[in-house]
């Protein structure tokens, strides 16, 4: 018994610990940015342009979801395929490479970056050779992960490891379309498409990215997060197959509604609004199959603030999965387009959603991975909890009154046709939600400080631990 | 025929495809298997006692 294999924690330690280090460094940046709208001196531009807002936005973007969001995909797939497959990871090595190819990844965007080199696209920022680097971290990744699928033990490929599978495979092929460019310097390169064309495949890249990277890797982590914490199995299994096909067949086709009333074909435009709203319904099942788990247990829920994570950030999921199709509708779209309500909107799943059930999976994470089966305080968990929801809560609510009255005042026009207020006029309306803004984030960011103390005492004096390997035989016994 | 037309297919394909997978979802023929699935997080003890295991042996 003593020489028994033992599960490969070590990757999943590491990139557990780093969730934690990337989510308080990129939002350190958005509350940045957030007060440099509220305070344009904050733009310190005395001393160069590298602080700007422009030049700080994407990387913001880049460590919520690549960095913080991406470590917390990795660890929770590493850890969650092994348990359900009752194997160790295929070639642990490259896995190893996966960590710290991700790493170098992760600090040459907060390099280049503020530097200004970029390609320009939303969410895909990064340069020719980062995005070789990407390319090749991803394609290892899929590797790992599908070798480890292929040797396991159990005759089942359990619902999470489809959610992670089709995003490790749907995201490698969206990075790799999208970024296909033609470099001229080391530093500099230009898209191999043009025009709408071009536009047209950024968000299908950009709305997938919502859809396969933000959307379906975290319901993998919630199927097995949620049932586990709650300690019975999902609340139906076949919805859960139901759910995760219409996923799959219906989210590429929503890009269009990010290209509403532009250049592009406008058949075009109503098939994104028509798919996007039909995403609505595999988006509630998905939500209601992850709640209703929780049936006949819902006492859980005022005792154990992991469960709070978890359950709150499928109730953010739901509101942001009606939200979404809702803006998709064209003449909705009309209203709120290049408003803060799509900020507002992109937070409520971003916060609420994917860093909620990161939050969750990964305070159920970091003791096991030392042996141990509970955080240093329960207490501090609740303080979070709460610190954080309301956090969200000002959030999108500032954004939501912000964004529509932005969408009034830019299409209110006088009786002789001229537009009744000028730009600068939303802005200056727009102060008092921005600050309101900050002060959300500023609390969502204080929550994860939070956590990082729990974390550090957590760990400390502690030896990591890895967990023996089981039989599926053994394990049913 | 031309591309359009094909493109048309495809996606009335998918559609039955999706119609399919919900039909074999629900059939009583896939439960059983569904039901083994399901059990799949459970059971794989981790070696760590956990805190309610630890309170009833203290209680001992």
């Amino acid at each position: 018994m003593q020489s028994q294999a033992t599960y490969n924690y070590k990757v999943v330690r590491q990139f557990s610990i780093m969730t934690v280090v990337w989510g308080i460094v990129g939002m350190l940046v958005g509350v940045i940015i957030a007060a440099q709208l509220a305070y344009p001196a904050l733009n310190l531009s005395e001393l160069g342009e590298w602080f700007h807002f422009g030049r700080l936005r994407p990387l913001h973007t880049n460590a919520v979801i690549f960095a913080f969001g991406g470590c917390a995909l990795f660890a929770t797939s590493y850890y969650v395929v092994q348990r359900t497959c009752h194997t160790t990871l295929f070639l642990p090595k490259l896995a190893a490479f996966t960590f710290w190819g991700w790493q170098v990844v992760i600090v040459l965007a907060a390099i280049t970056l503020p530097l200004g080199f970029t390609a320009g696209k939303e969410y895909a920022e990064l340069e020719w050779p980062i995005d070789l680097l990407i390319a090749v971290v991803w394609v290892s990744y899929a590797i790992v992960f599908f070798g480890t699928i292929a040797k396991r033990k159990t005759s089942h490929i359990y619902v999470a490891n489809w959610f992670f599978g089709a995003f490790i495979l749907t995201v490698a092929l969206l990075h790799i379309v999208n970024s296909a460019a033609l470099p001229v310097s080391l530093t500099k390169s230009y898209s191999a498409y043009a025009g709408a064309q071009d536009a047209m495949i950024q968000w299908w890249y950009g709305h997938n990215a919502v859809g396969f990277f933000l959307t379906a890797g975290f319901l993998g982590m919630m199927y097995y997060f949620v049932p586990k914490q709650a300690d019975r199995p999902v609340y139906s299994y076949r919805l859960s197959v139901v759910h995760f096909w219409a996923l799959i067949f219906t989210y590429m086709w929503a890009g269009p509604h990010h290209l509403h009333y532009t250049a592009l074909p406008d058949w075009t435009q109503s098939i994104g609004m028509v798919f996007s709203l039909i995403l609505l319904a595999p988006s509630w099942g998905g939500m209601i199959n992850g709640i209703m788990t929780l049936s006949g247990a819902w006492h859980k829920l005022r005792t154990d603030p992991i469960l709070k994570f978890l359950i709150t950030s499928l109730s953010f999921y739901g509101m942001s999965t009606f939200e979404g199709p809702m803006m998709s509708i064209k003449t909705v779209n009309a209203l709120s387009h290049y408003t803060d309500w799509t900020v507002g909107h992109v937070h409520s799943g971003a916060l609420g959603w994917v860093a909620m059930i990161s939050i969750g999976a990964m305070y159920y994470l970091i003791p096991r991975m030392y042996g141990k089966t509970e955080m240093y305080s329960t207490k501090l968990i609740t303080t979070h909890f709460w610190v954080a929801t309301i956090g969200i809560v000002l959030y999108i609510a500032s954004m939501w009154i912000a964004g529509v009255m932005q969408g009034l005042m830019w299409r209110a026009t006088n009786p002789d046709g001229t537009l009744t207020y000028s730009f600068i006029e939303s802005v200056k309306a727009s102060y008092p939600f921005w600050t309101i803004r900050l002060a959300g984030g500023v609390l969502f960011l204080g929550g994860m400080l939070i956590m990082f103390y729990n974390m550090i005492k957590t760990i400390a004096g502690q030896q990591a631990y890895e967990a023996p390997v089981l039989s599926p035989a053994a394990a049913h016994a | 025929m031309d591309i359009n037309d094909l493109r048309s297919i495809l996606t009335v394909l998918g559609f039955v495809c999706f119609i399919g997978i919900c039909l074999w979802a629900y059939s009583s023929r896939a439960k059983a298997g569904f039901d083994e699935a399901a059990q799949l997080p459970f059971g794989d003890d981790d070696g760590l006692a956990s805190a309610s295991g630890r309170q009833s042996r203290e209680g001992k």
